[in-house]
């Protein structure tokens, strides 16, 4: 199947997915925390995972995973937070996420080396 | 009760139902959309610098920073525009778990290289976006 298509259609997933969070969510800047922690960990298991499935690790992950987490949100808040007075919690953010994402990405790998 | 009370928009479930999926469309759509050019541009940068998303990561901050003031600053921009474009497109096109996993495959000085580049261009990119913004509309 054509790579694009694989990718639009996990990117369909991801931003809806996406959307179901932040709905449930309400606070933005956890809201995106939590979709960046959660996709990261996904996209750590499943390139360790899925490495010798192309097909597969381009739907779920450059695909959904990709569109599940987002940077310019991410940025925008943290920039407002900055500005709004709130100057620790921009940095507190930015590490958060930073360090949460960088974790799961080790996590996520690791569980799929252990299940495989 | 006149004809068109009887067949307006609320009572219809079948505009209802639209009603409530027009959002879901809308994020789909700009979802589709973000993630393929997404995928076209880290195509565009092969190599070991994982240059194709710090490309998209700041272009998608400059652009939602500029979508979000301006929905601010006018009031001119509708919720429909900000889903497809805010919430589906930029959102999609933007990416941090492919940072994430791209980073920790670097070795450790191009790993900070490129969280620094990616934080300090997406946030610059921010603020540049919005004082575009101020440019175009005076």
């Amino acid at each position: 199947m054509n790579p694009f298509l694989l990718v639009g259609a996990g990117g369909v997933l991801g931003a809806l997915s996406r959307f179901a969070v932040g709905s449930r969510i309400p606070d933005r800047q956890r809201d995106t925390l939590a979709v960046n922690v959660l996709g990261s960990f996904a996209l750590g298991a499943l390139t360790a995972g899925l490495a010798a499935d192309a097909a597969l690790l381009t739907l779920f992950g450059t695909g959904f995973c990709g569109a599940f987490t987002t940077f310019s949100s991410f940025a925008v808040e943290t920039v407002e937070l900055y500005e709004s007075g709130a100057r620790q919690e921009a940095i507190g953010n930015a590490a958060l996420n930073l360090v949460g994402a960088l974790l799961a990405v080790g996590l996520g790998g690791w569980t799929a080396t252990a299940l495989a | 009760m006149s004809e068109t009370d009887a067949h307006s928009a609320t009572e219809d479930p079948g505009a209802r139902w639209l009603e409530r999926l027009e959002p879901l469309l809308l994020v789909a759509v700009g979802g589709f959309a973000g993630a393929i050019l997404r995928h076209a541009v880290a195509a565009a940068f092969p190599g070991g610098f994982p240059w194709g998303t710090l490309a998209v990561n700041v272009a998608g901050s400059f652009a939602l920073g500029a979508l979000l003031y301006e929905a601010e600053l006018s009031g001119r921009l509708s919720a429909e525009t900000r889903l497809v474009l805010g919430t589906g497109f930029l959102s999609s096109f933007t990416t941090y778990s492919t940072f994430a996993v791209q980073t920790a495959a670097l070795s450790p000085t191009l790993a900070v290289a490129n969280v620094g580049a990616n934080y300090a261009l997406g946030f610059v990119a921010v603020l540049a976006g919005r004082a575009a913004v101020g440019e175009v509309t005076g």
